[in-house]
């Protein structure tokens, strides 16, 4: 199993759609063949639309806000000591996460198959917002598929969907998050694919969506090549590019204008979610050595038992806790390109709050697994390693999470 | 010699009508209720399909994904699945059965060895829900060569370009689906439009069996009665569901469905 270098990791698949001749696929029904060639013939000629690049372009600026900065921590640098600590923070970006970039382009090729109704999944939430967003902005019906228990533990992002006029459809079946939700959601999707477009919230799911999904967070690392550039004068020599991974999708934008780059000189870190330090439960197929397995529509590492059935999750932070994850970061990690950890949530709360002590940001859950992981290592890398952590969600939406856990905010 | 699944088809176009399959889920309610429903059904059907149950079913409405739920909750594993299908086609040994399912529990099994131990257990066919064409043509051929039928799928989404070829590497049996929806959905599609549909696959080669499949219940059997052949699911694993919450017998009443089934389309 090879990377190739000077083409794009989304494209790098066969034409069954696999990556590493193992990864990835289109596992579907038969009545969503049809409705994927669609969308996949649809994205190819898109993709080389000038016209089309030019109105991405148009609203990643004018309406997702782009670029997020990227800032130096000095006070989180000198606390710890060691390497320098940066952040991406994207979560600056218009809805306070990475989500929006994806969002942003389903609305667009929504609109350009001429299809009037729009559907995702949700797990923390903000996928489900953006996307509410995004169908307000350009005119389109909105659904969005929601665990019960996410529903629940994500307040503030619900009554922002609810706000841009989503209809919230609650998912009760299994364990009652994302997993269940994206379920739900492709269900729906096999009844209505007529006149309805699905978006997938991550880099997960039948080939397209993962190709979709990875094409629009991209951007995040194109701003960053340029912010390394104009901050070092070159590319530094010794980087660390820090995120989190559940499907994987801001983790797969912020590295994939670096993943040609020899490791040595950049390294790929992916924190997955551990789940509670005494519970047997987590959602780190990569890190914890699942085996391949079948979901969603797509074969990757999983958390699944020896028959096939696929395994309940258990995470603090909602965006993670999903038992599977993208393809392609099983064949980053199988060709030993990205290195895959976790961290726990009480490592997660920990991170946020020595980096919300200390800085001026505000990490949500997730990336609080990357901090995790920069705070782990910094202490032992040298003053000239450049930690950069993708800030990639804002922590408006873990109030009632970090009241409880904290009691505090 | 022609495949059970053949004979039966044949049977019930001797005896001028299509032929009746059901579908159930091997474990819902236990194990031993099951194979009892089984074997009590197919006095009545001519092929009975089997569920192995996922618990991520993409395509399933909530009537099967109840029913599947509610048999891995009560312990149901793979095995069991092959030794209801055993028990059962040791005492109807010419009643067809074919296994249905999800991809990753063959795959976690293992396809050779989950396609030998459906040929030891003697089942004569296999759905696969999300293993469509052209990506199953491998494990498609791998099941004819061991003598069982891999049926495939297609829908009203299913181009004639497509389905030409679909039908060209099918075996026996062509599953056609009714409509766009998940198994148990609400017949949205008029029965002369489906009917038409089904016409174009049949015409295409006239000695595959094709079943229409997806919103057929008492109410909507009839009028389909024109199919070689038609497969009530949902509304059976329904009626275990009812039986359980009046605490009655799922055996009797889920043999009275099918039995009146049968009657409506004689």
């Amino acid at each position: 199993m090879k990377l190739k270098k000077g083409i794009s990791l989304i494209d790098q698949h066969d034409q069954n759609g696999f990556w590493g001749n193992k990864f990835g696929g289109s596992f579907i029904p038969e009545t969503l063949k049809k409705p994927i060639e669609d969308l996949t013939n649809e994205f190819k000629k898109l993709r080389k639309d000038k016209k089309f690049i030019k109105k991405r372009n148009f609203y990643f600026k004018n309406y997702i806000g782009t670029p997020t900065s990227f800032v130096k921590l000095n006070n989180l640098s000198n606390h710890l000591g060691g390497a320098q600590i940066w952040a991406k923070v994207v979560s600056e970006a218009n809805g306070g996460a990475h989500k929006i970039y994806n969002a942003t382009v389903h609305a667009l090729i929504c609109k350009a198959m001429g299809k009037k109704y729009i559907v995702g999944d949700t797990g923390a939430g903000y996928a489900g917002k953006m996307l509410s967003m995004a169908a307000k902005k350009f005119g389109l019906k909105c659904k969005i598929f929601m665990g019960a228990k996410d529903i629940k533990r994500q307040k503030p992002n619900c009554d922002a969907m609810k706000k841009n006029g989503a209809e919230i459809v609650p998912v009760y079946s299994g364990s009652q998050t994302l997993v269940d939700a994206v379920s739900e959601c492709m269900r729906y999707w096999v009844s209505n694919c007529d006149n309805t477009h699905m978006c997938v919230g991550s880099t997960v799911g039948p080939n397209i969506f993962v190709k979709i999904c990875g094409w629009s967070t991209a951007q995040i690392s194109r701003e960053l090549k340029v912010q390394l550039k104009s901050k070092f004068k070159k590319i530094p020599n010794k980087i660390k590019l820090i995120n989190c991974v559940g499907g994987g999708s801001s983790a797969y934008g912020f590295w994939s204008e670096f993943i040609d780059y020899d490791k040595k000189q950049i390294e790929l870190i992916g924190v997955e979610a551990g789940g509670p330090k005494k519970s047997k439960l987590h959602a780190a197929p990569l890190s914890r050595g699942a085996k391949l397995g079948i979901l969603h529509g797509a074969a990757a590492y999983c958390c699944q038992n020896n028959e096939g059935q696929i395994n309940e999750t258990e995470s603090i932070s909602a965006g993670l806790d999903y038992p599977s994850v993208s393809p392609i970061h099983c064949f980053l990690k199988d060709t030993k390109r990205a290195r895959y950890t976790y961290a726990t949530d009480e490592d997660a709360l920990n991170a946020y709050q020595l980096v919300t002590k200390l800085e001026n940001i505000n990490p949500s859950l997730e990336p609080s697994h990357a901090f995790a992981e920069a705070i782990k290592i910094a202490p032992k890398l040298s003053k000239d390693t450049i930690i950069i952590v993708n800030s990639c969600g804002d922590a408006k939406k873990d109030r009632d999470i970090l009241r409880e856990r904290l009691g505090k905010k | 010699m022609a495949s059970l699944i053949n004979q039966a088809f044949k049977k019930a176009k001797s005896e001028n009508r299509p032929a009746l399959l059901t579908y159930t889920v091997a474990g819902d309610n236990t194990k031993k209720k099951s194979l009892e429903i089984l074997k009590s059904i197919s006095n009545y059907a001519d092929i009975c399909e089997l569920g192995f149950p996922h618990n991520t079913p993409i395509a399933d409405g909530g009537q099967i994904q109840t029913s599947a739920y509610r048999a891995i909750n009560n312990g149901i594993k793979i095995n069991d699945v092959f030794s209801v299908a055993k028990d059962f086609k040791k005492s109807k040994k010419t009643k067809p059965i074919i296994l249905m399912g999800y991809y990753n529990m063959i795959f976690q099994y293992n396809e050779n060895k989950f396609i030998e131990k459906c040929k030891n257990v003697k089942v004569d066919g296999l759905i696969v829900v999300d293993l469509p064409y052209p990506e199953n043509k491998k494990f498609s051929n791998k099941c004819k060569r061991k003598g069982i039928n891999f049926i495939q799928l297609v829908s009203p989404t299913t181009s004639p370009n497509r389905l030409k070829k679909i039908i060209k590497d099918s075996h026996d049996m062509i599953y056609y689906i009714s409509m766009l929806s998940t198994t148990g959905g609400k017949l949205k599609v008029v029965p002369k439009k489906i009917l038409e549909r089904y016409s174009k696959i049949k015409n295409q080669n006239k000695s595959k069996n094709v079943v229409i499949g997806f919103g057929i219940t008492e109410k909507t059997i009839k009028s389909l009665k024109k199919a070689d052949g038609l497969v009530v699911g949902s509304a059976i694993c329904k009626e275990i569901s009812n039986s359980i919450k009046k605490r009655q017998n799922p055996v009797t009443n889920v043999t009275n469905i099918v039995k009146r089934l049968k009657k409506k389309i004689t």
